[in-house]
């Protein structure tokens, strides 16, 4: 099966529209996203520094509400918190809205399909208190400027992020023979949590070439990274461990502790054919199905090391297959791309979406949470599984077929004639029993909600 | 939904006899899911329950000094220590039959930091030690693992929210009650027809319809649902809804499969986290929690004899009342036990004592046993699970040390 365009736009985009052509090739595919990122200047959204601002904010809320002297100075601290979380859950509820908005509205719809699948390979999380809103920023800083780049930019910008720090405990993980513990005898050590993670999930794979040992080398060199809440990401000499250090069968850094050591060990692990093999593996599932065949992954492997790790060649080696054609097979969509794939082929606009809070909960992230994919908030540091089975739980699925009968009429109030809809949700191959649904429903809304329910539209 | 809309949803069940009767869940031959026939809930109570305040040691002298005159006024006496708080009085006529009790001064081994989150996940994960991170097994779950020839029908996590505790490779079922999908027997139709050909879809759709089936028997009634009752019902499916609107149709579908196959189901109850006015904050947890309680009873009939609940929290709360009437986050809390399958009419534990030198750091209940244990010598009881199983691959670590005889 050859490159098609409605496929093109279904597997790997945001789905079809009836105001945005579908990509003509492989090639305005992979020129669209060398080219500017038109969505993310269209639809922008803040960065992490954001939730910092509001970190700092609310903790110094925080600490006036403790140590006021008078129930007045309590009583504005307490305010001032309420008023800098409300602030940014609304932020917060915005940058969603533009998540959406960029699916609904590029051209480049590949790039926002790999910002999400990047963004769950290196799954990060705020623990709780402004941080939790930090996901959306992290995307914004630490993936979305990589997606068409060299992997290794992508991985030290996420694994030296604040929130990955954060998430996966590298702030709590101090060289046991670094400054602060030798001169000043604290009470610290190692964590191996971020560094198992990076081996693990983000380079080299489970199966991967390595062992406990390597897992504990590879903290010591980590040893440094840290956030600060006034500063944001720092390296922290003094909390790192006197080097050169050994690992996998190299020697890493001098006596003295700094960054350059970690950047050199990240290029190192980018490059090591075990991560290509994974990444490779990884992205094929995510984009073309649960088993995926067996010479597109050796193909964008070998593609992932022939360029360095840059990562438009091995998408092109996926784009190319044409295995990553197959007419049967594709992947359920995840709740996030369903969503959006339904906002899209319904042509939404900002004014739909410009919703309060309230609305924005009930219409999307409740939702969300029902079909199982809180926004932002993976079950662990694996992300959300690849797996079909998983999403298609009958109380699941009953979530998406409400979402889909309910939320678009509450949206727009005025919805297409679902006999159109079918056409432009399905493309050219819309099946039959899929059009008849759309001709015999009672009501409009759910002749769109049967277009939605159906398993052609649930599949990429 | 209202109930004007609901009373229109039962002549609909009616007419659904040939999709339930192609529903894996409804099939006239039933096969047991379990090698045995008793029945285990075990119900999260999230938000760290006080369990001073629910399980009044009021005759420890330390009480009053910590407490004072604050807390909801009455209460039950159980026994020469203990009395109930006044907001579970509907259970005190199980309490007399001996199918409730209660194990006090429990905890999980989190000590400390005392998050909800943290504290949840190491209550459901059950490894003891840190933080179950990417391995999300829950004990249950794990239970089952080790169990040869269980269905997906065997365990049951009902709710909304995801269990932990159930989580892992053992297949397990998960329906919320109030998911259910009310469908216009035209909408219905068109959506068999359109997930025809896909056989994960279709037998997915099929399950929720057959799931559906209860709540919506739920209302009496003789018409058929139109398209007009479809769009409401579904649109307030949408909507978060509270504890205490949605407990009863939770126990209600659990006692229901507990009758059938199903040997295990696991729910939650939210809201015992009082930081304030604990006299009104708590009673509004503990009602949800009476009468899911009293619910399964009533839903399980017969099946109650074979029946245990636990009912368990992340950690306890502080032993002081703090500056705004209710209690912060602490350590050992209590733990409840119903069903007509405990030997109950008793609190069990090794109390000790509320003077200031007796209490965890000066602040909480000073934990006296791993909650872990209970749930672990339940499971011994009820479904003759190894202890060496128990102690090495279900709660990893755990000594089960003596036997609290909970099962009759």
């Amino acid at each position: 099966m050859p490159f098609d365009p409605a496929r093109a736009a279904i597997r790997f985009g945001c789905g079809l529209s009836p105001a945005i052509p579908a990509p003509e090739s492989v090639n305005a595919m992979l020129e669209a996203l060398a080219g500017p990122d038109r969505a993310a200047e269209r639809f922008p959204a803040a960065g992490f520094e954001a939730v910092r601002e509001a970190h700092v904010a609310v903790t110094e809320a925080r600490r006036r509400i403790r140590n006021g002297k008078s129930e007045a100075e309590r009583e504005a601290a307490l305010k001032d918190r309420q008023d800098a979380t409300r602030e940014l859950r609304r932020d917060a509820v915005g940058w969603f809205g533009q998540t959406l908005m960029r699916r609904v509205k590029t051209e480049d719809g590949f790039r926002e399909r790999l910002v999400g699948f990047w963004a769950d390979h290196f799954t990060a999380q705020g623990p709780g208190g402004a941080l939790r809103f930090g996901y959306a920023g992290y995307v914004e800083d630490a993936i979305r400027p990589h997606v068409g780049g060299r992997f290794s930019d992508m991985l030290k910008a996420a694994v030296t992020h604040p929130l990955m720090l954060i998430y996966l405990n590298q702030t709590q993980s101090v060289g046991p023979g670094s400054a602060v513990v030798t001169r000043r005898g604290k009470k610290l050590g190692l964590n191996e949590n971020l560094a198992r993670e990076l081996l693990e999930l983000h380079t080299l794979g489970v199966g991967g070439p390595y062992d406990q040992s390597d897992v504990r080398d590879l903290a010591k060199l980590l040893t440094g990274l840290a956030y600060l809440r006034r500063k944001g990401f720092v390296y922290r000499a003094g909390h790192a461990e006197p080097g050169p250090l050994a690992f996998m069968g190299r020697r890493y850094g001098d006596k003295v502790p700094e960054l350059g050591r970690v950047m050199a060990v990240l290029e190192d692990l980018a490059a090591h054919p075990a991560t290509a093999a994974h990444l490779a593996r990884k992205m094929a599932v995510h984009f073309t199905g649960d088993a995926p065949d067996a010479g597109l992954v050796d193909a964008m492997a070998q593609a992932f090391r022939a360029s360095d790790g840059r990562l438009p060649a091995m998408y092109a080696a996926m784009l190319e297959h044409p295995a990553a054609w197959a007419e049967d097979g594709g992947n359920v969509k995840q709740p996030l791309d369903f969503m959006a794939s339904s906002l899209r082929a319904l042509d939404v606009s900002e004014r739909h979406l410009s919703l309060k809070y309230r609305a924005v909960s009930r219409y999307f992230l409740n939702p969300l949470i029902l079909m199982g994919q809180s926004w932002g908030a993976p079950p662990g540091p694996d992300g959300f599984p690849e797996d079909d089975a998983a999403w298609i739980t009958p109380q699941r699925m009953a979530a998406r077929l409400q979402w889909g009968m309910t939320v678009p009429f509450r949206l727009m109030r005025t919805l297409p004639d679902p006999r159109d809809f079918v056409e432009v949700a399905l493309g050219p191959g819309a099946p039959e029993p899929v059009r008849f649904a759309a001709r015999a429903a009672e009501t409009r809304a759910e002749g769109v909600g049967l277009v939605l329910a159906s398993p052609a539209f649930q599949r990429m | 939904m209202t109930d004007r809309s609901r009373r229109y949803f039962l002549g609909r069940s009616l007419a659904l006899g040939c999709s339930l009767a192609a529903s894996p869940l409804v099939t006239p031959v039933t096969m047991a899911s379990a090698p045995w026939d008793t029945r285990l809930v075990v119900i999260i109570l999230r938000g760290a329950m006080d369990g001073l305040d629910v399980v009044r040691p009021v005759g420890d002298p330390g009480l009053a000094a910590l407490r004072g005159g604050a807390g909801a006024p009455g209460g039950h006496a159980l026994d020469g220590i203990f009395a109930l708080h006044p907001d579970l009085s509907g259970l005190m006529p199980l309490w007399q039959k001996g199918e409730l009790g209660f194990v006090h001064a429990v905890s999980t081994p989190y000590r400390d930091k005392r998050s909800h989150f943290d504290g949840q996940d190491i209550l459901e994960a059950g490894t003891g030690q840190g933080l179950p991170g990417r391995d999300r097994d829950g004990w249950l779950n794990r239970m089952l693992q080790t169990i040869p020839g269980i269905t997906a029908e065997t365990a049951y996590a009902v709710g909304r929210e995801d269990m932990l505790i159930l989580t892992g490779d053992a297949p397990v079922a998960n329906w919320s009650p109030d998911a259910a999908l009310a469908l216009s027997s035209q909408a219905q139709r068109l959506l068999e027809s359109v997930m025809h050909d896909d056989p994960l879809f279709r037998d997915t759709l099929a399950e929720a319809i057959a799931l559906s089936q209860s709540d919506l028997m739920e209302a009496a009634g003789g018409n058929p649902l139109d398209a007009g009752d479809m769009m409401n019902a579904m649109q307030d499916n949408m909507r978060p809804t509270r504890d205490r609107e949605r407990v009863g149709s939770v126990a209600r579908f659990a006692a229901e499969r507990l009758r059938g196959d199903s040997r295990i189901a696991a729910f939650s109850l939210n809201g015992f986290d009082t930081h304030a006015h604990q006299e009104r904050t708590l009673p509004r947890a503990l009602a949800p929690l009476q009468e899911a309680v009293l619910t399964l009873r009533e839903g399980l009939g017969d099946v109650w004899g074979k029946t245990a609940v636990l009912a368990m929290t992340e950690f306890g709360r502080t032993a002081r009342l703090n500056g705004s009437g209710g209690t912060d986050h602490g350590t050992a809390g209590a733990m409840l036990l119903a069903g007509g399958a405990i030997r109950g009419g008793r609190v069990l534990g090794d109390w000790p004592g509320l003077a200031e030198a007796d209490l965890y750091q000066r602040r909480d209940l000073m934990p006296t046993r791993d909650v872990r244990a209970i749930a672990g010598w339940a499971m011994r009881d009820l479904f003759g699970v190894d202890r060496a199983l128990v102690e090495g691959t279900i709660f990893p670590g755990l000594e089960l040390g003596p036997d609290p005889k909970l099962i009759l």
